[in-house]
């Protein structure tokens, strides 16, 4: 997937976690927690649905990558790269 | 071979199921009674419908607000706040002699009557809301945890009996602990009734359940009834699988159960003397009258009245006798603020609760139990018609269920429906995979189990 792609379907992701949140004027520099009502377990979920959906692993000394949509998609980059999207 | 199997088709497993089964895992979930719910039933008799344990749903929060346990567990299900239609409560009470607070799901309610009964409270009871604000209290890891709810109430609260009038309602929603309860639960509680407060689906628990299991199921769930478990069979400290009732062997590679911390213990067969004194020693009887009239048509309005008949309200397993009725709750399904839709319930319903000793009921032989339910009935009605009007006359039809049926279908020990008094809020055991979720693990209520099944399931049950 594109850097793109990989935003598309992590705004996916998160109309599916938090469909209640407004997406379409996420900020990619600003983080997640600033913009949208997201806790913790909110973002274990993100994990898991990239896991279900693309059987993407991420560790958890990781998770502090997926602080904003910018570091999100820089760090998932290389991991979906040769992921087709669906 | 299982990826995990739950034990009990409650609110709490159905909601860890859920999860395992949205995230792909072969979940089966086995429950030994030939229904859903556990401590959060429904039935039905004489052609009216029922519900076990519901009086109210708590952490009542309005549709778009995205904080709290309601939104949370909302999300975490993937449901959507529609799909539980809930009522708000029409306002409830807190009834001691000679004094009522009213309160309802804005606290300004309950600020104002305290403004009104005990006006040097006031200062007092904000600085006990900012502390409660301040604990974290999903976080089972906080040191503050076990504190004494009384000792904190003693430092903000200067009348005892304001002291008394707040921890009511919490402790019958409850408390497993007798007399005090700890602090950790006291803010869970208070936030879930005074800060968030009461609603009600229309079709009451049922509704509840059916969303669930069809989610569940929808999901690829397995559920299977009339399938207790008997055994849990451990090798080298891991459990392999289970044993059902009828001997039927099921492997897993994890084990989440609801049924109880002594309950589950005694299941597993590398246990020979589960610790029985740490079972739950609180159980009620709960009586649910019908009538054939609307409670509003003789004056009552109230959603609950949690009463008490002194000024000392005691939160203790009854030690003589069968029952207590010197406090209880009065909870009438009918005065929610139910959509024009909906209308209003067929019947009219009062229901009250009170304090029981299971073993004194247990002990009884079938005639005497028989004629017990009646008489404890009487003695019930008899003590919360001081604090409500007189509805007797409007009665119709009776049900009345002890501690003996509680333990009967939900297989509880002692019938104790708010489990052990100390939790195990990390949902461990002594096997690594092997955990705990439902009143045991640390949250009561339908809210607090779903949330309990919920977090338990993110916590040991997601990694491959």
């Amino acid at each position: 997937m594109s850097p793109a792609e990989i935003r598309e379907e992590i705004i996916d992701i998160l109309s599916d976690i938090a469909p209640d949140e407004d997406l379409d004027d996420i900020v990619d520099e600003t983080s997640f927690r600033d913009q949208l009502e997201l806790d913790s377990m909110d973002f274990l979920d993100i994990v898991m649905e990239l896991r279900k959906r693309h059987r993407v692993q991420i560790p958890e000394e990781d998770y502090g990558n997926l602080a904003s949509m910018h570091s999100t998609v820089t760090y998932l980059e290389p991991k979906m790269r040769d992921i087709v999207k669906a | 071979m299982y990826d995990t199997i739950i034990i009990g088709a409650g609110m709490s497993g159905l909601a860890a199921g859920i999860r395992l089964a949205h995230f792909d895992q072969r979940v089966c979930i086995l429950e030994r009674h030939y229904t859903i719910g556990g401590l959060n039933s429904f039935y039905r008799m004489g052609g009216r419908d029922y519900d076990v344990g519901l009086h109210a749903m708590t952490n009542f929060a309005r549709q778009g607000d995205k904080r709290g346990p309601l939104a949370k567990l909302i999300r975490q299900l993937r449901f959507r706040w529609e799909d539980f239609k809930l009522a708000e409560q029409i306002g409830s009470s807190i009834r001691f002699p000679n004094i009522s607070l009213d309160f309802g799901n804005d606290i300004s309610l309950l600020e104002s009557e305290i403004a009104k009964h005990f006006p040097h409270c006031v200062d007092g009871f904000q600085k006990l809301c900012g502390a409660l604000l301040d604990y974290d209290d999903l976080d089972g890891n906080n040191p503050l945890f076990n504190r004494s709810a009384r000792e904190f109430l003693v430092e903000t609260i200067p009348d005892p009996l304001l002291r008394e009038m707040i921890l009511c309602p919490l402790m019958w929603y409850g408390n497993a602990r007798e007399d005090d309860m700890d602090f950790g639960q006291f803010c869970i509680m208070f936030r879930a009734c005074y800060l968030e407060g009461f609603a009600r689906p229309f079709k009451g628990v049922r509704l509840i359940l059916k969303n669930l299991v069809r989610k569940f199921r929808g999901l690829g769930g397995e559920l299977k009834l009339r399938s207790g478990v008997s055994r849990i069979h451990v090798d080298n400290g891991r459990a392999v699988g289970v044993v059902l009732d009828d001997g039927t062997e099921l492997a897993a590679k994890r084990i989440l159960s609801s049924a109880g911390t002594v309950e589950t213990m005694r299941m597993c067969d590398d246990i020979t003397t589960p610790q029985i004194a740490k079972a739950g020693q609180l159980s009620f009887i709960e009586s649910i009258s019908i009538l054939d009239r609307q409670p509003k048509d003789f004056g009552f309005d109230r959603t609950i009245v949690f009463y008490n008949d002194s000024e000392t309200f005691h939160w203790r397993r009854p030690q003589t006798g069968l029952c207590d009725a010197r406090t209880g709750v009065i909870c009438s399904p009918n005065n929610y603020q139910y959509d024009a839709e909906d209308g209003t319930l067929p019947d009219g319903v009062i229901r009250i609760t009170t304090l029981a000793d299971h073993d004194s009921w247990a002990a009884l032989d079938e005639v005497k139990y028989r004629a017990e339910k009646v008489a404890q009935y009487e003695l019930s009605v008899e003590s919360s018609v001081r604090f409500m009007p007189d509805f007797r006359r409007y009665v119709v039809d009776t049900d009345v269920f002890t501690p003996k049926t509680i333990r009967r279908f939900t297989y509880h020990d002692n019938g104790a429906v708010y489990g052990a008094p100390d939790k195990q809020l990390d949902g461990k055991t002594h096997l690594e995979n092997v955990y705990l979720c439902g009143t045991d693990q640390g949250f009561v209520g339908i809210v607090g189990a779903i949330l309990s099944g919920i977090s338990m399931a993110n916590r040991h049950c997601m990694t491959s």
